[in-house]
């Protein structure tokens, strides 16, 4: 297999151009940082597109978003917020309901650049070996979360959560956040392959909660495309998503309903099959190909 | 759905081994969370005892309540006019990404309108706080009489001019300055039904270290003991004796003189009628500077 | 205390030195005192700002400042300062400390348009030489168009100096101090009424005084300290009232029985209204008055000091000015004679209806602030300061104060006492007593009098006809005519006066700017004014040279230079007598005063004004002598640079002016050895209470009370009405503007904004309005608004609380703020017989920005 030799995403580069093959990660990073920029510019330049951070913001004077994960801890810890926040959360939530809950992380966070690149650099330096934790921990985090908020009666995973430690950091100043974020950079390189965004992280938890539910999905229409040049397995975050829908396992469709994956794009980029497309987690009983078509999704 | 019918398939298809292997991991895994959990418990109930220096803005639930409202948006800090709020960082005593102020540094300005309570998304700034000089923030202290130049009998009162509820939370009580016998010591007395804790006093105090300080208001109050009521405080709230009023009393006096109970000996003024205590009625009082009323207490 | 070995052999040394001089010292225990066991250095020394007076201890290590304290032993302030007392120790060393000469240049040459560069002080003397030169020479400028602008915080031998540099050296008697914007009405007024300057009492009046009213002062806040023992006498005797009248509501009516705010300007109609329920309620004290008192009936159509071209002038009958015919229409303080009927009839229509119409001051409080003046048992104490001074009839107002307490026969005694109080260390003793004013000359003389023009010029050793009889160009005149180029060379000093004066773009700045002049400023840090000047000098300040000050209660207080001045800083005195060595006498006076006294010829200005046999008579050892008891081995800069003690020979050639004639000052020696004297000092005797027989060493035995600064010994009581100032508030500027300052910073802030502390506590100024013309305006309090007047605009937060509690319709601005100056707003309108401004009541409006 090619892919042995070259580095993923490498044919697909050569089959439809570099560009084409990191369309996605391009858009992604710009979606990102573009973000961020709407919210440093307020802090840098004065100028007040968007105030307040990946909690809650305010755009514009008009348009309240609330992060719902907070939200929740927040009523877990028995307070109630007022109608902007209720109305911020309710817009977020329909949001990723749309756009996939898990985009969040994908094209919004700013850890996941962070995180990225560690695993960037995690395989250029080729480091193998990973610390074993469940992808189900951070659902146990998650209630965690949540508990202890109930039980102390405050926000408390708000003193830890690198997220929003790192953005309200570039935003408020980082204070020794810097010291969270790096530890998590070091722990997603030297510990753990997708340490942090693929196991432990609740925020990403909570929102593929939201992607369960999710219109946009990754699409498999040329899935009998697939060379099994194994590149969309090494480029994903969340690898244990792709496998039923390109083989088909116990008829599924071609078609990732998995919660966690996060939009991220990726496989597209890499696939020099062009096996993956966006599209609505509808239409699936429409076979591009012939072949089964789950009757779960009738 | 396919996903729910998934697990179902699986556990029919794992061998004994792996049973044992996926009990042991989550084991491991609620044991880690657990601990996690209990570490993060303890420390936010560690970070959430306020430093006495760091103050919430206009309008901060109690601090109980306030770590749990507060979603650490920021948004108070951005509205405030005079930029004198920060969010606290990871690192500092407070709980992070909370805002607070540090009256020495830059006090609250109070705006009339109150942005920063505008701003809150939570209510973890109380939306009800609508008058700001009906703020608590904290309560001014005079900590240390010993450095207050006003205590020395300097002329500076800088604390009582600045104070946006000039002569309400903070007043200057006078007092004979007896070291020199011809000055007055102006005591700043701080009244805490008014003072908002906004540490503009604070900011001010010229001493090298302030000898006014704003604290928070759990550490600054005092309390009387219910076993005991301050009397001429009642007889106000109440309009008037709590007991029946005295019958009428009457002394032996010499030509010209004449005494009230409370008042004392004193001589008729020329040409006026005698005072005659009536049914416990007061002589109108005198009127006094403004300077010299002081507290009603 | 105790004493290294070292020390205690010194301390033993200089007493056996002092010993052997045959001076008694307590056992050398002061020089021991003067030592403190951290190696601080103590000695005594004057407060740099108000006009209280209050005595400080100042403590210097390695050459430095390093603290002060309130002086426990001065009878002002018994170890007392307000809070800008308390960081003396911080107001000469400010980070911007001006400490090279400072020229506008372009090209390595002067240009009025060039920027600032540093020169060396022969060169600064080169260019202020050739200027001062070329204006005596312009036919449009002459002698009078060399002009000097210095203050009431010139020590009195830079007061002195100066004076004697201008008005015999140069022949010119343009020059002023600011305290014609802060005092003058105050002096007209004494001169006026009593024919001599300065108030009867003293500070001990306080403590004996059964009311206290305050006509325009907010002693709470400018005079901290006279407050704090106003406030214990109302505190210690319960029968004492306090009452304030005021424009607006101000941290002193914390303390009032009676506030009473009235209308501005009607003032005027309030004191008369007392004089009149005063006779009508038959509480004249007739054989005061049938002894002592005189009256008079002023001339009224004065103008209001404003260009003679104002309409308000032309339609002026009596404002001095050229009329038509180039004669001057009338003299605004001029007075004819009337009878005591005449004037009970004149104030007889000022009606408890018409002075509650005019002030909008409740009925009750104005009868019973009469009653309390009429009330013969009653002693009262009556102070103001810049509410009664700064006053388009600045001069009538203390005229008629005067009235009320003349009627009365309340004055010149323990408690009875028309008290003026200063706004400066020195306005009394430099600017008043040395007669540093366009008009005057020391000890009360003035240039109009050829007797005392004669009495000068022979003190001064100089040949009869050298002062000119002409009266100079007055503060704000200088202004305007610098704007019209009759002023050629302007040298300020130890002022501010581009913040502080009126009109600053109208009238200032283009004067200062004008081609035709060159601007001479001499100061301690870069001010507004030295900014706007040509050439800028270093000067030495306050401890860094040996000073003296008069306060407001005649009280004289010197110091000795504690600490060197930094870099080539010079003092003010060094600066005049230096620069008078550029001047040959034939460049300066005519060959025809020369031929009176041809002695002078050849010799320089230096010569002939200093080293004069007097102010030379002193040799430099004298220095160490005159100290011993407190410093061995002192000297002072000027005493080292001149070969001379310099300030010795000034003060005892200036104190011949006053002996004999009620204004005698003690001897210099003795000045230094206590913590100041009340004048007349009379066989090393103090005055306390003036005029009054046993009390003033000047009324005989059984004279009982005595006027003697006018010729037949009565105090003229004047007959003046209620007149409406220049500018009213109309619709559109429908506002009154008052300025003034808090107690946090003196004066322009130049000193106090460079206190960090002080600065922090009140960095910026406000404008405090009613709540209501805030609201009207759609102001919140904080906001950014504009106030402007006809003469311009100024942006500053709105401030509806706070220490000042303004009644609808009025604003007040202080003007400490140079990045806010308010002046920029004033219009220079004057009192006609004082020339003072009125920076109380202009018309302006408040806009939202």
């Amino acid at each position: 297999m090619s892919a042995h030799t070259l580095r993923p995403g490498a044919e697909a580069i050569a089959e439809k151009g570099w560009l084409t093959a990191h369309k996605w990660l391009l858009l992604r990073r710009a979606s990102q940082i573009g973000i961020l920029l709407l919210f440093l510019v307020g802090p840098w330049f004065g100028l007040w597109i968007v105030k307040g951070n990946l909690n809650y913001s305010y755009t514009l004077d008009v348009l309240p978003l609330t992060d719902p994960y907070l939200l929740v801890q927040m009523l877990a810890a028995g307070q109630t917020p007022e109608n902007l926040a209720w109305i911020g959360a309710a817009i977020v939530v329909a949001f990723y309901l749309l756009a996939g809950g898990r985009s969040y992380c994908s094209w919004v966070c700013p850890v996941n650049l962070l995180t990225d690149a560690a695993n960037w650099l995690r395989a250029r330096l080729g480091l193998k070996g990973s610390a074993h934790i469940g992808r189900a921990a951070r659902y146990w985090i998650l209630a965690m979360t949540l508990i202890v908020a109930a039980v102390t009666g405050t926000i408390a995973w708000e003193m830890l959560n690198p997220v929003s430690m790192l953005h309200r950091g570039l935003l408020f100043g980082m204070g020794l956040a810097w010291a969270v974020v790096l530890a998590v950079f070091l722990f997603d390189l030297f510990v753990m392959r997708q340490g942090w965004c693929g196991h432990l992280c609740p925020v990403g938890a909570f929102y593929s909660l939201i992607g369960k539910l999710s219109v946009l999905r990754v699409r498999l229409p040329a899935r009998e495309a697939c060379n099994d040049c194994m590149d969309c397995f090494a480029v994903c975050p969340e690898q244990q998503v792709i496998r039923p829908a390109l083989k088909a396992i116990n008829g599924a469709p071609p078609l990732i309903l998995e919660a966690n994956c996060t939009n991220c794009g990726r496989c597209i980029d890499v696939c020099s099959k062009n096996v993956f497309s966006f599209g609505t987690r509808f239409g699936a009983a429409v076979p591009t190909v012939a072949g089964a078509v789950s009757p779960a999704l009738k | 759905m396919e996903n729910a019918s998934k697990p179902k398939a699986k556990w029919s298809q794992v061998s004994a081994a792996s049973r044992r292997q996926f009990f042991a991991d989550t084991a491991r895994l609620a044991c880690g969370v657990g601990l996690l959990g209990l570490g993060l418990g303890l420390y936010a109930r560690h970070a959430t005892a306020l430093p006495p220096v760091a103050l919430r803005p206009p309008g901060a639930l109690p601090e109980a309540e306030f770590s749990a409202a507060c979603i650490r948006c920021g948004l108070c800090v951005r509205d405030c006019p005079y930029h004198m709020l920060y969010l606290a960082k990871p690192g500092e005593p407070l709980s992070t990404g909370t805002p607070y102020f540090v009256a020495r540094q830059a006090p609250c300005e109070m705006c009339e309108h109150i942005p920063c309570v505008k701003a809150c998304p939570t209510n973890a700034l109380d939306h009800a706080l609508t008058d700001i000089t009906k703020a608590k923030m904290g309560l001014a202290v005079l900590v240390d009489q010993e450095t207050c130049l006003n205590f020395l009998g300097l002329r500076c009162d800088i604390c009582y001019r600045v104070c946006p509820v000039l002569d309400k939370a903070i007043t200057l009580e006078p007092q004979s300055n007896l070291r020199t016998g011809r000055h007055t010591l102006f005591i700043p007395v701080v009244h805490s039904a008014h003072c908002t804790g906004c540490g503009v006093c604070e900011k001010a105090c010229p001493t090298e270290i302030a000898a006014i300080k704003v604290l928070p208001l759990q550490l600054a109050r005092g309390q009387l003991s219910a076993h005991y009521r301050l009397g001429w405080v009642e007889k106000e709230k109440a309009g008037g004796s709590l007991v029946a009023p005295d019958v009428e009393h009457s002394y032996h006096l010499p030509e010209g003189m004449q005494y009230a109970p409370g008042k004392g000996l004193s001589v008729v003024p020329p040409g006026a009628e005698p005072a005659l205590p009536q049914g416990g009625a007061v002589p109108p009082a005198p009127t006094f500077p403004k300077a010299f009323q002081g507290d009603k207490l | 205390m105790k004493l290294t070995r070292r020390e205690f052999i010194k301390s033993n040394a200089v007493a056996a030195a002092v010993g052997v001089a045959g001076i008694s010292i307590p056992g050398a225990q002061a020089l021991a005192q003067a030592r403190g066991g951290d190696g601080v250095r103590w000695d005594k020394g004057v407060c740099r700002y108000c006009g209280t007076g209050c005595g400080v201890l100042v403590g210097t290590k390695d050459g430095r400042i390093v603290a002060t304290q309130g002086d426990p032993d001065a009878p002002v302030n018994n170890g007392l300062n307000c809070v800008k007392g308390y960081f003396l120790a911080k107001i000469q060393y400010g980070q911007d400390r001006l400490t090279r000469p400072l020229l506008r240049m372009k090209d390595g040459k002067f240009d009025k348009n060039g920027e600032f560069a540093p020169i060396s002080w022969d060169r600064a003397f080169d260019i202020m030489a050739e200027k001062v030169k070329a204006t005596m020479k312009n036919p449009d400028q002459g002698p009078f168009g060399v002009s000097m602008f210095g203050s009431g915080q010139w020590t009195i031998w830079e007061g002195y100096a100066a004076n004697k540099l201008m008005k015999a050296g140069f022949r010119s008697n343009s020059i002023d101090p600011n305290a014609r914007h802060c005092m003058a009405s105050a002096v007209f007024a004494f001169i006026r009424t009593f024919g001599a300057d300065e108030p009867m009492g003293v500070y001990d009046d306080i403590e004996h005084a059964d009311a206290f009213v305050l006509w325009g002062a907010n002693m709470a806040e400018m005079h901290p300290i006279l407050w704090s023992r106003i406030t214990n006498r109302r505190l210690t005797a319960k029968h004492v009232k306090i009452n304030v009248l005021s424009t607006f509501t101000h941290r002193s009516c914390e303390l009032a029985d009676s506030e009473m705010i009235f209308t501005p300007q009607s003032d005027l109609a309030i004191a008369n209204y007392i004089c009149n329920y005063i006779i009508q309620n038959n509480a004249v004290n007739k054989d005061f008055v049938a002894k002592n008192v005189i009256f008079h009936k002023g001339v009224t159509d004065i103008g209001y000091g404003l260009r003679p071209n104002h309409p308000l002038e032309l339609a002026a009958g009596n404002n001095g000015y050229p009329g038509p015919d180039g004669k001057p229409k009338g003299n605004p303080g001029a007075s004819t004679p009337i009878s005591f009927d005449e004037y009970a009839k004149f104030v007889s229509e000022y009606t408890l209806d018409k002075a509650h119409e005019i002030s909008g001051v409740p009925k009750d409080k104005l009868v019973a602030l009469a009653k309390t003046y009429a009330d013969p048992k009653t002693k009262v104490m009556s102070t103001w300061t810049m509410g009664m001074n700064q006053h388009t009839r600045g001069t009538w107002i203390n005229n008629m104060l005067y009235n009320i307490h003349l009627l009365v026969g309340k004055i010149s005694e323990p408690g009875n006492s028309p008290f003026s109080l200063t706004g400066q260390p020195s306005a009394c003793g430099t600017a008043r007593e040395v007669g540093t004013f366009a008009h005057r000359l020391p000890a009360d003389m003035v240039i109009m009098n050829p007797a005392h023009r004669e009495a000068a010029e022979k003190i001064w050793k100089v040949p009869a006809g050298t002062i000119s009889d002409r009266i100079g160009y007055h503060a704000v005149q200088q202004s305007r005519m610098l704007k019209d180029g009759k002023i050629g060379f302007y040298w300020t000093s130890t002022t501010n006066n581009m913040q502080a004066g009126p009109n600053i773009n109208g009238e200032m700045l283009p004067g200062w700017r004008n081609p035709k002049a060159f601007v001479v400023v001499s100061d301690v840090y870069p001010t507004v004014s030295a900014m706007s000047a040509d050439l800028i000098l270093p000067a030495a300040m306050w401890m860094e040279k040996e000073g003296a000050f008069g306060n407001a209660e005649r009280r004289g207080q010197f110091w000795r230079q504690q600490v060197k001045a930094p870099g080539e800083c010079r003092s003010d005195l060094w600066q005049y007598m230096e620069f008078s060595k550029r001047f040959k006498i034939e460049e300066v006076w005519p060959a025809d005063l020369i031929a009176k006294m041809p002695e002078v010829a050849g010799k320089t200005l230096y010569e002939v004004l200093y080293t004069n046999g007097q102010v030379n008579q002193f040799p430099k050892e004298e220095a160490a002598r005159v100290n011993a008891h407190a410093w061995a081995g002192y000297t002072n800069d000027e005493t080292d640079l001149f070969g001379y003690y310099v300030q010795k020979g000034l003060f005892e050639e200036y104190r011949r002016f006053g002996l004999g004639k009620a204004k005698d000052l003690g001897e210099f020696d003795l000045y230094h050895k206590v913590r100041g004297l009340r004048w007349p000092v009379v066989n090393g005797k103090e005055t306390l209470w003036r005029y009054r027989e046993g009390y003033d060493p000047y009324v005989k035995a059984g004279e009982g009370v005595k006027f003697y600064g006018k010729p037949d010994g009565k105090a003229w009581i004047f007959a003046l009405p209620y007149q409406d100032p220049p500018e009213k508030p109309d619709a559109e500027y429908n506002l009154w503007l008052c300025t003034g300052r808090v107690l946090e910073h003196w004066h322009t802030g130049s000193m106090t904004r460079r206190v960090p502390e002080l600065y922090k506590a009140f960095p910026d100024a406000v404008i405090w309005m009613h709540p209501k013309d805030a609201e009207k305006r759609g102001i919140k309090r904080g906001d950014i608004v504009k106030v402007a007047t006809r003469r311009g605009e100024i942006e500053l937060r709105a401030e509806t609380k706070g220490r000042n509690k303004m009644p609808e319709g009025t604003v007040f601005v202080p003007f400490f703020d140079e990045h806010r100056l308010v002046n920029k707003l004033i219009l220079d309108a004057t009192c006609p017989i004082s020339k003072e401004t009125d920076y109380k009541k202009n018309a302006c409006k408040v806009l939202k920005v």
